[in-house]
């Protein structure tokens, strides 16, 4: 028999008993919502915990140090490798080159130093950083006031709660949630501020006179500087949440600008000093380079090339690989659990065809005397089986997406009574449901062996015999 | 005149023939013997029905032919194949291109509509269906059906039900017809339609027709031959004397004199 015609003799045939076999469907149903209620919770929580992950920044980011530093975070690289005094600066075109490897989304130095800032007249003493305009979508400044830079070079800056407490006179101990991020950034928002800095500049002879170099020294010298004392006037438009003394957020100052704009200043690095007793360029090197790497997964392998290149790194080991794994399990525990309701949905199918059998046997005799084949009757059992999963998979993922919904909008109800961040805890993703339908088919294709092999076995003369 | 059967069988070739075909059930302690060592030869084209009493064995004997029911012992030779030989699928093929049956109860699917009951068949043998569906009607047609297609059994009277079934025995051009008591549930002048239906089937779609009946005027009316079984043993084979006389219907006498 022809598919088509197997999928409309099904039909009809369960259309004949539509109360049982609707409720077998509904029997069905129930297990395959079970089943996708529960692996969407689990992927759920697998996908708001790796979010949660990437967006902190601390695991999709490789930490670059120069072996000419003599400081490492692994004492094996201490030892193996070129000596420092050979390896390569941490400089510009290194971190252009860097830029270059495969899976890196970009690099870029850390600019830190502290200074001086004048607020309303009184001046105040903090550490500043340069941040790249990717760290918009950090979990860091998930709390802020005001917005992020505009450009990456404006004349802005983010400042940290408990600075901005400081600029008010106010005492807020790190880490207290006692003064709220909101009262504190109102006064401060579009005000300005100034920072005083030291500048690096070329070094002009003129100003080393009195004897920093030496007479009759004609070449040009590449790795002297002079140093300039500048002023610079910024906006505040942004107050963050983030603790400078926490690890969240690879941050770690309480004044944030711009990175760009940092760069544009030339502002003494600690570097700097030993700039000038090592053999080198004018080139300013960094002491730090971070690296964002496009997935946390990859960060083993970025961080080989980077070895390669001769420098020291710093990672947080792939924490998602044994987050995975550890979803993995919990999504198998899960499936199991919700595969136990559609284990008794398929006795019900089981039941109920077995049940048409008995019911259909004149008409499976009648099929038989008139020329149909033991495959043909078998085939027309399976299909009726197969519709029946069909249904029941199709209705029991909307029933298991509704269920979802609901345990979704209760958890953000209650996360909102505790005045948390509303989060997405369970995620329908397209392959579930298909899985859930075609599984919920093979279950029941499977519940229907039995039975169609016992009406296939009828003999005809038997079953018309029957009344 | 007509010719006996041997000569029949040697002219025409393939028909149906059983040699000393068995088939015993056992039932509790007792073994009934419906078909008891039954030899006969139905050459090709005849009209031959099988007489007899109630448990004489004619309907189990035709359920042999049909394929429906496998002998316990000896042979059932249709167009040359022995049906004991065949597979379960070979058997399902020959009820569905070789022989078409016809019963006493019609045996139609009563969630079906007539059409639907009538292409059933044509859905086994993996015809297309637009094709399927001009088959069923000039079937239908054939019979008188076509306007009540989109009918269920239930809502035909016992003469439509027959005619329907008659309409999806047809459908597949099988060679054999099989009809079981093909009036026993009519009136007697709906059973004459259905018995003129049969009979033309015979005459002008030169098909071979074995009847079970046990009403021997009815046999006597149609028939070429007459096949007398009692306690699952053949007790006599004669041709039909009033077809020998001419006095059966035009077809079958026309058909004397070729």
């Amino acid at each position: 028999m022809k598919a088509y015609d197997l999928a409309e003799l099904a039909m009809r045939n369960l259309r004949e008993s539509v109360l049982r076999n609707s409720l077998t469907t509904v029997g069905i149903s129930v297990g395959v919502a079970s089943l996708v209620a529960m692996l969407s919770l689990g992927i759920g929580l697998q996908q708001m915990a790796t979010r949660r992950l990437v967006k902190s920044g601390l695991f999709d980011t490789i930490v670059i140090t120069s072996r000419r530093d003599l400081r490492n975070f692994n004492r094996d690289e201490e030892q193996n490798g070129p000596a420092p005094a050979e390896s390569p600066a941490l400089d510009e075109p290194s971190r252009q080159k860097i830029e270059q490897l495969a899976n890196v989304t970009e690099a870029f130095p850390d600019l830190r130093f502290i200074t001086s800032f004048t607020y309303e007249t009184k001046p105040h003493l903090t550490m500043v950083a340069g941040i790249p305009a990717s760290y918009r979508t950090n979990d860091a400044f998930e709390g802020m006031q005001g917005s992020f830079f505009s450009s990456d070079n404006s004349d802005e800056a983010i400042l940290q709660k408990t600075f901005a407490a400081e600029l008010q006179g106010k005492t807020a101990k790190p880490g207290s949630d006692d003064v709220p991020v909101a009262e504190l950034a109102k006064p401060l928002l579009g005000k300005e501020l100034t920072m005083r800095y030291a500048e690096r500049m070329p070094f002009v002879e003129s100003a080393g006179k009195e004897g920093s170099a030496p007479e009759g020294d004609a070449a040009p010298d590449t790795t002297s500087y002079s140093i300039a004392s500048r002023e610079r006037k910024l906006r505040i438009v942004g107050v963050t949440d983030l603790d400078p003394d926490s690890m969240r957020g690879p941050v770690r100052a309480r004044v944030l600008l711009p990175l760009k704009l940092v760069q544009s200043l030339h502002v003494v690095q600690p570097t700097a000093l030993r700039d000038t007793t090592q053999a080198g360029s004018k080139v300013p090197t960094y002491s730090t380079v971070s690296v964002r790497v496009k997935d946390p997964g990859k960060i083993q392998q970025v961080e080989d090339a980077i070895r390669k290149m001769g420098f020291n790194t710093f990672s947080m080991l792939d924490a998602t690989r044994s987050l995975r794994r550890f979803f993995a399990i919990l999504d198998l525990f899960l499936g199991i659990f919700g595969s136990l309701a559609l284990a008794v949905a398929s006795i019900g199918i089981v039941n109920t065809l077995v049940m048409a059998i008995l019911e259909r046997r004149r008409e499976i005799g009648i099929m038989k005397a008139i020329g149909a084949s033991d495959a043909d009757v078998k085939k027309l059992f399976f299909a009726e089986a197969g519709v029946m999963g069909a249904f029941g998979g199709a209705l029991g993922v909307a029933l298991g997406w509704m269920i979802g919904r609901l345990i979704n909008i209760g958890t953000n109800i209650y996360l909102k009574r505790q005045d948390l961040a509303p989060e997405q805890i369970w995620f329908v993703p397209w392959w579930l449901v298909g899985c859930a339908i075609l599984f919920a088919i093979a279950v029941s294709l499977v519940s229907g062996l039995y039975p169609a092999a016992r009406a296939a076995k009828l003999e005809p003369v038997q079953a018309l015999r029957y009344e | 005149m007509i010719a006996t059967p041997d000569t029949r069988l040697q002219l025409t070739g393939k028909g149906i023939q059983t040699e000393n075909v068995r088939r015993h059930y056992v039932m509790g302690q007792s073994l009934i013997r419906a078909v008891d060592g039954i030899s006969l030869q139905v050459p090709a084209g005849e009209f031959v029905t099988l007489l007899g009493t109630s448990g004489s064995g004619k309907s189990s004997l035709l359920n042999l032919i049909a394929g429906l029911d496998q002998p316990t012992s000896g042979a059932v030779i249709v167009e040359e194949r022995d049906l004991a030989q065949l597979s379960r699928a070979e058997l399902a093929r020959h009820r569905l291109y070789t022989v078409g049956m016809v019963f006493q109860s019609f045996n139609l699917i009563p969630s079906m509509t007539v059409i639907e009951n009538v292409e059933l068949p044509l859905r086994f043998a993996e015809v297309e269906r637009s094709r399927r569906d001009s088959l069923a009607r000039e079937a239908l047609d054939r019979v008188g059906l076509s306007g009540r297609l989109q009918h269920r059994p239930s809502e035909l009277s016992g003469g439509e039900q027959q005619r329907t079934a008659l309409a999806r025995a047809l459908i597949n051009r099988p060679k054999f017809l099989l009809a079981d008591e093909p009036t026993g549930n009519l009136d007697s002048r709906t059973g004459t339609e259905i018995m003129n239906l049969i009979r033309e089937c015979n005459d002008d779609l030169r098909m071979t027709v074995v009847m079970v009946t046990h009403e021997r005027a009815l046999a006597e009316q149609y028939a070429e031959r007459l096949v007398f079984l009692a306690d699952g043993k053949l007790v006599d084979d004669q041709p039909n004397p009033r077809s020998l006389a001419g006095t059966t219907s035009p077809g079958g006498a026309s058909r004397e004199g070729v």
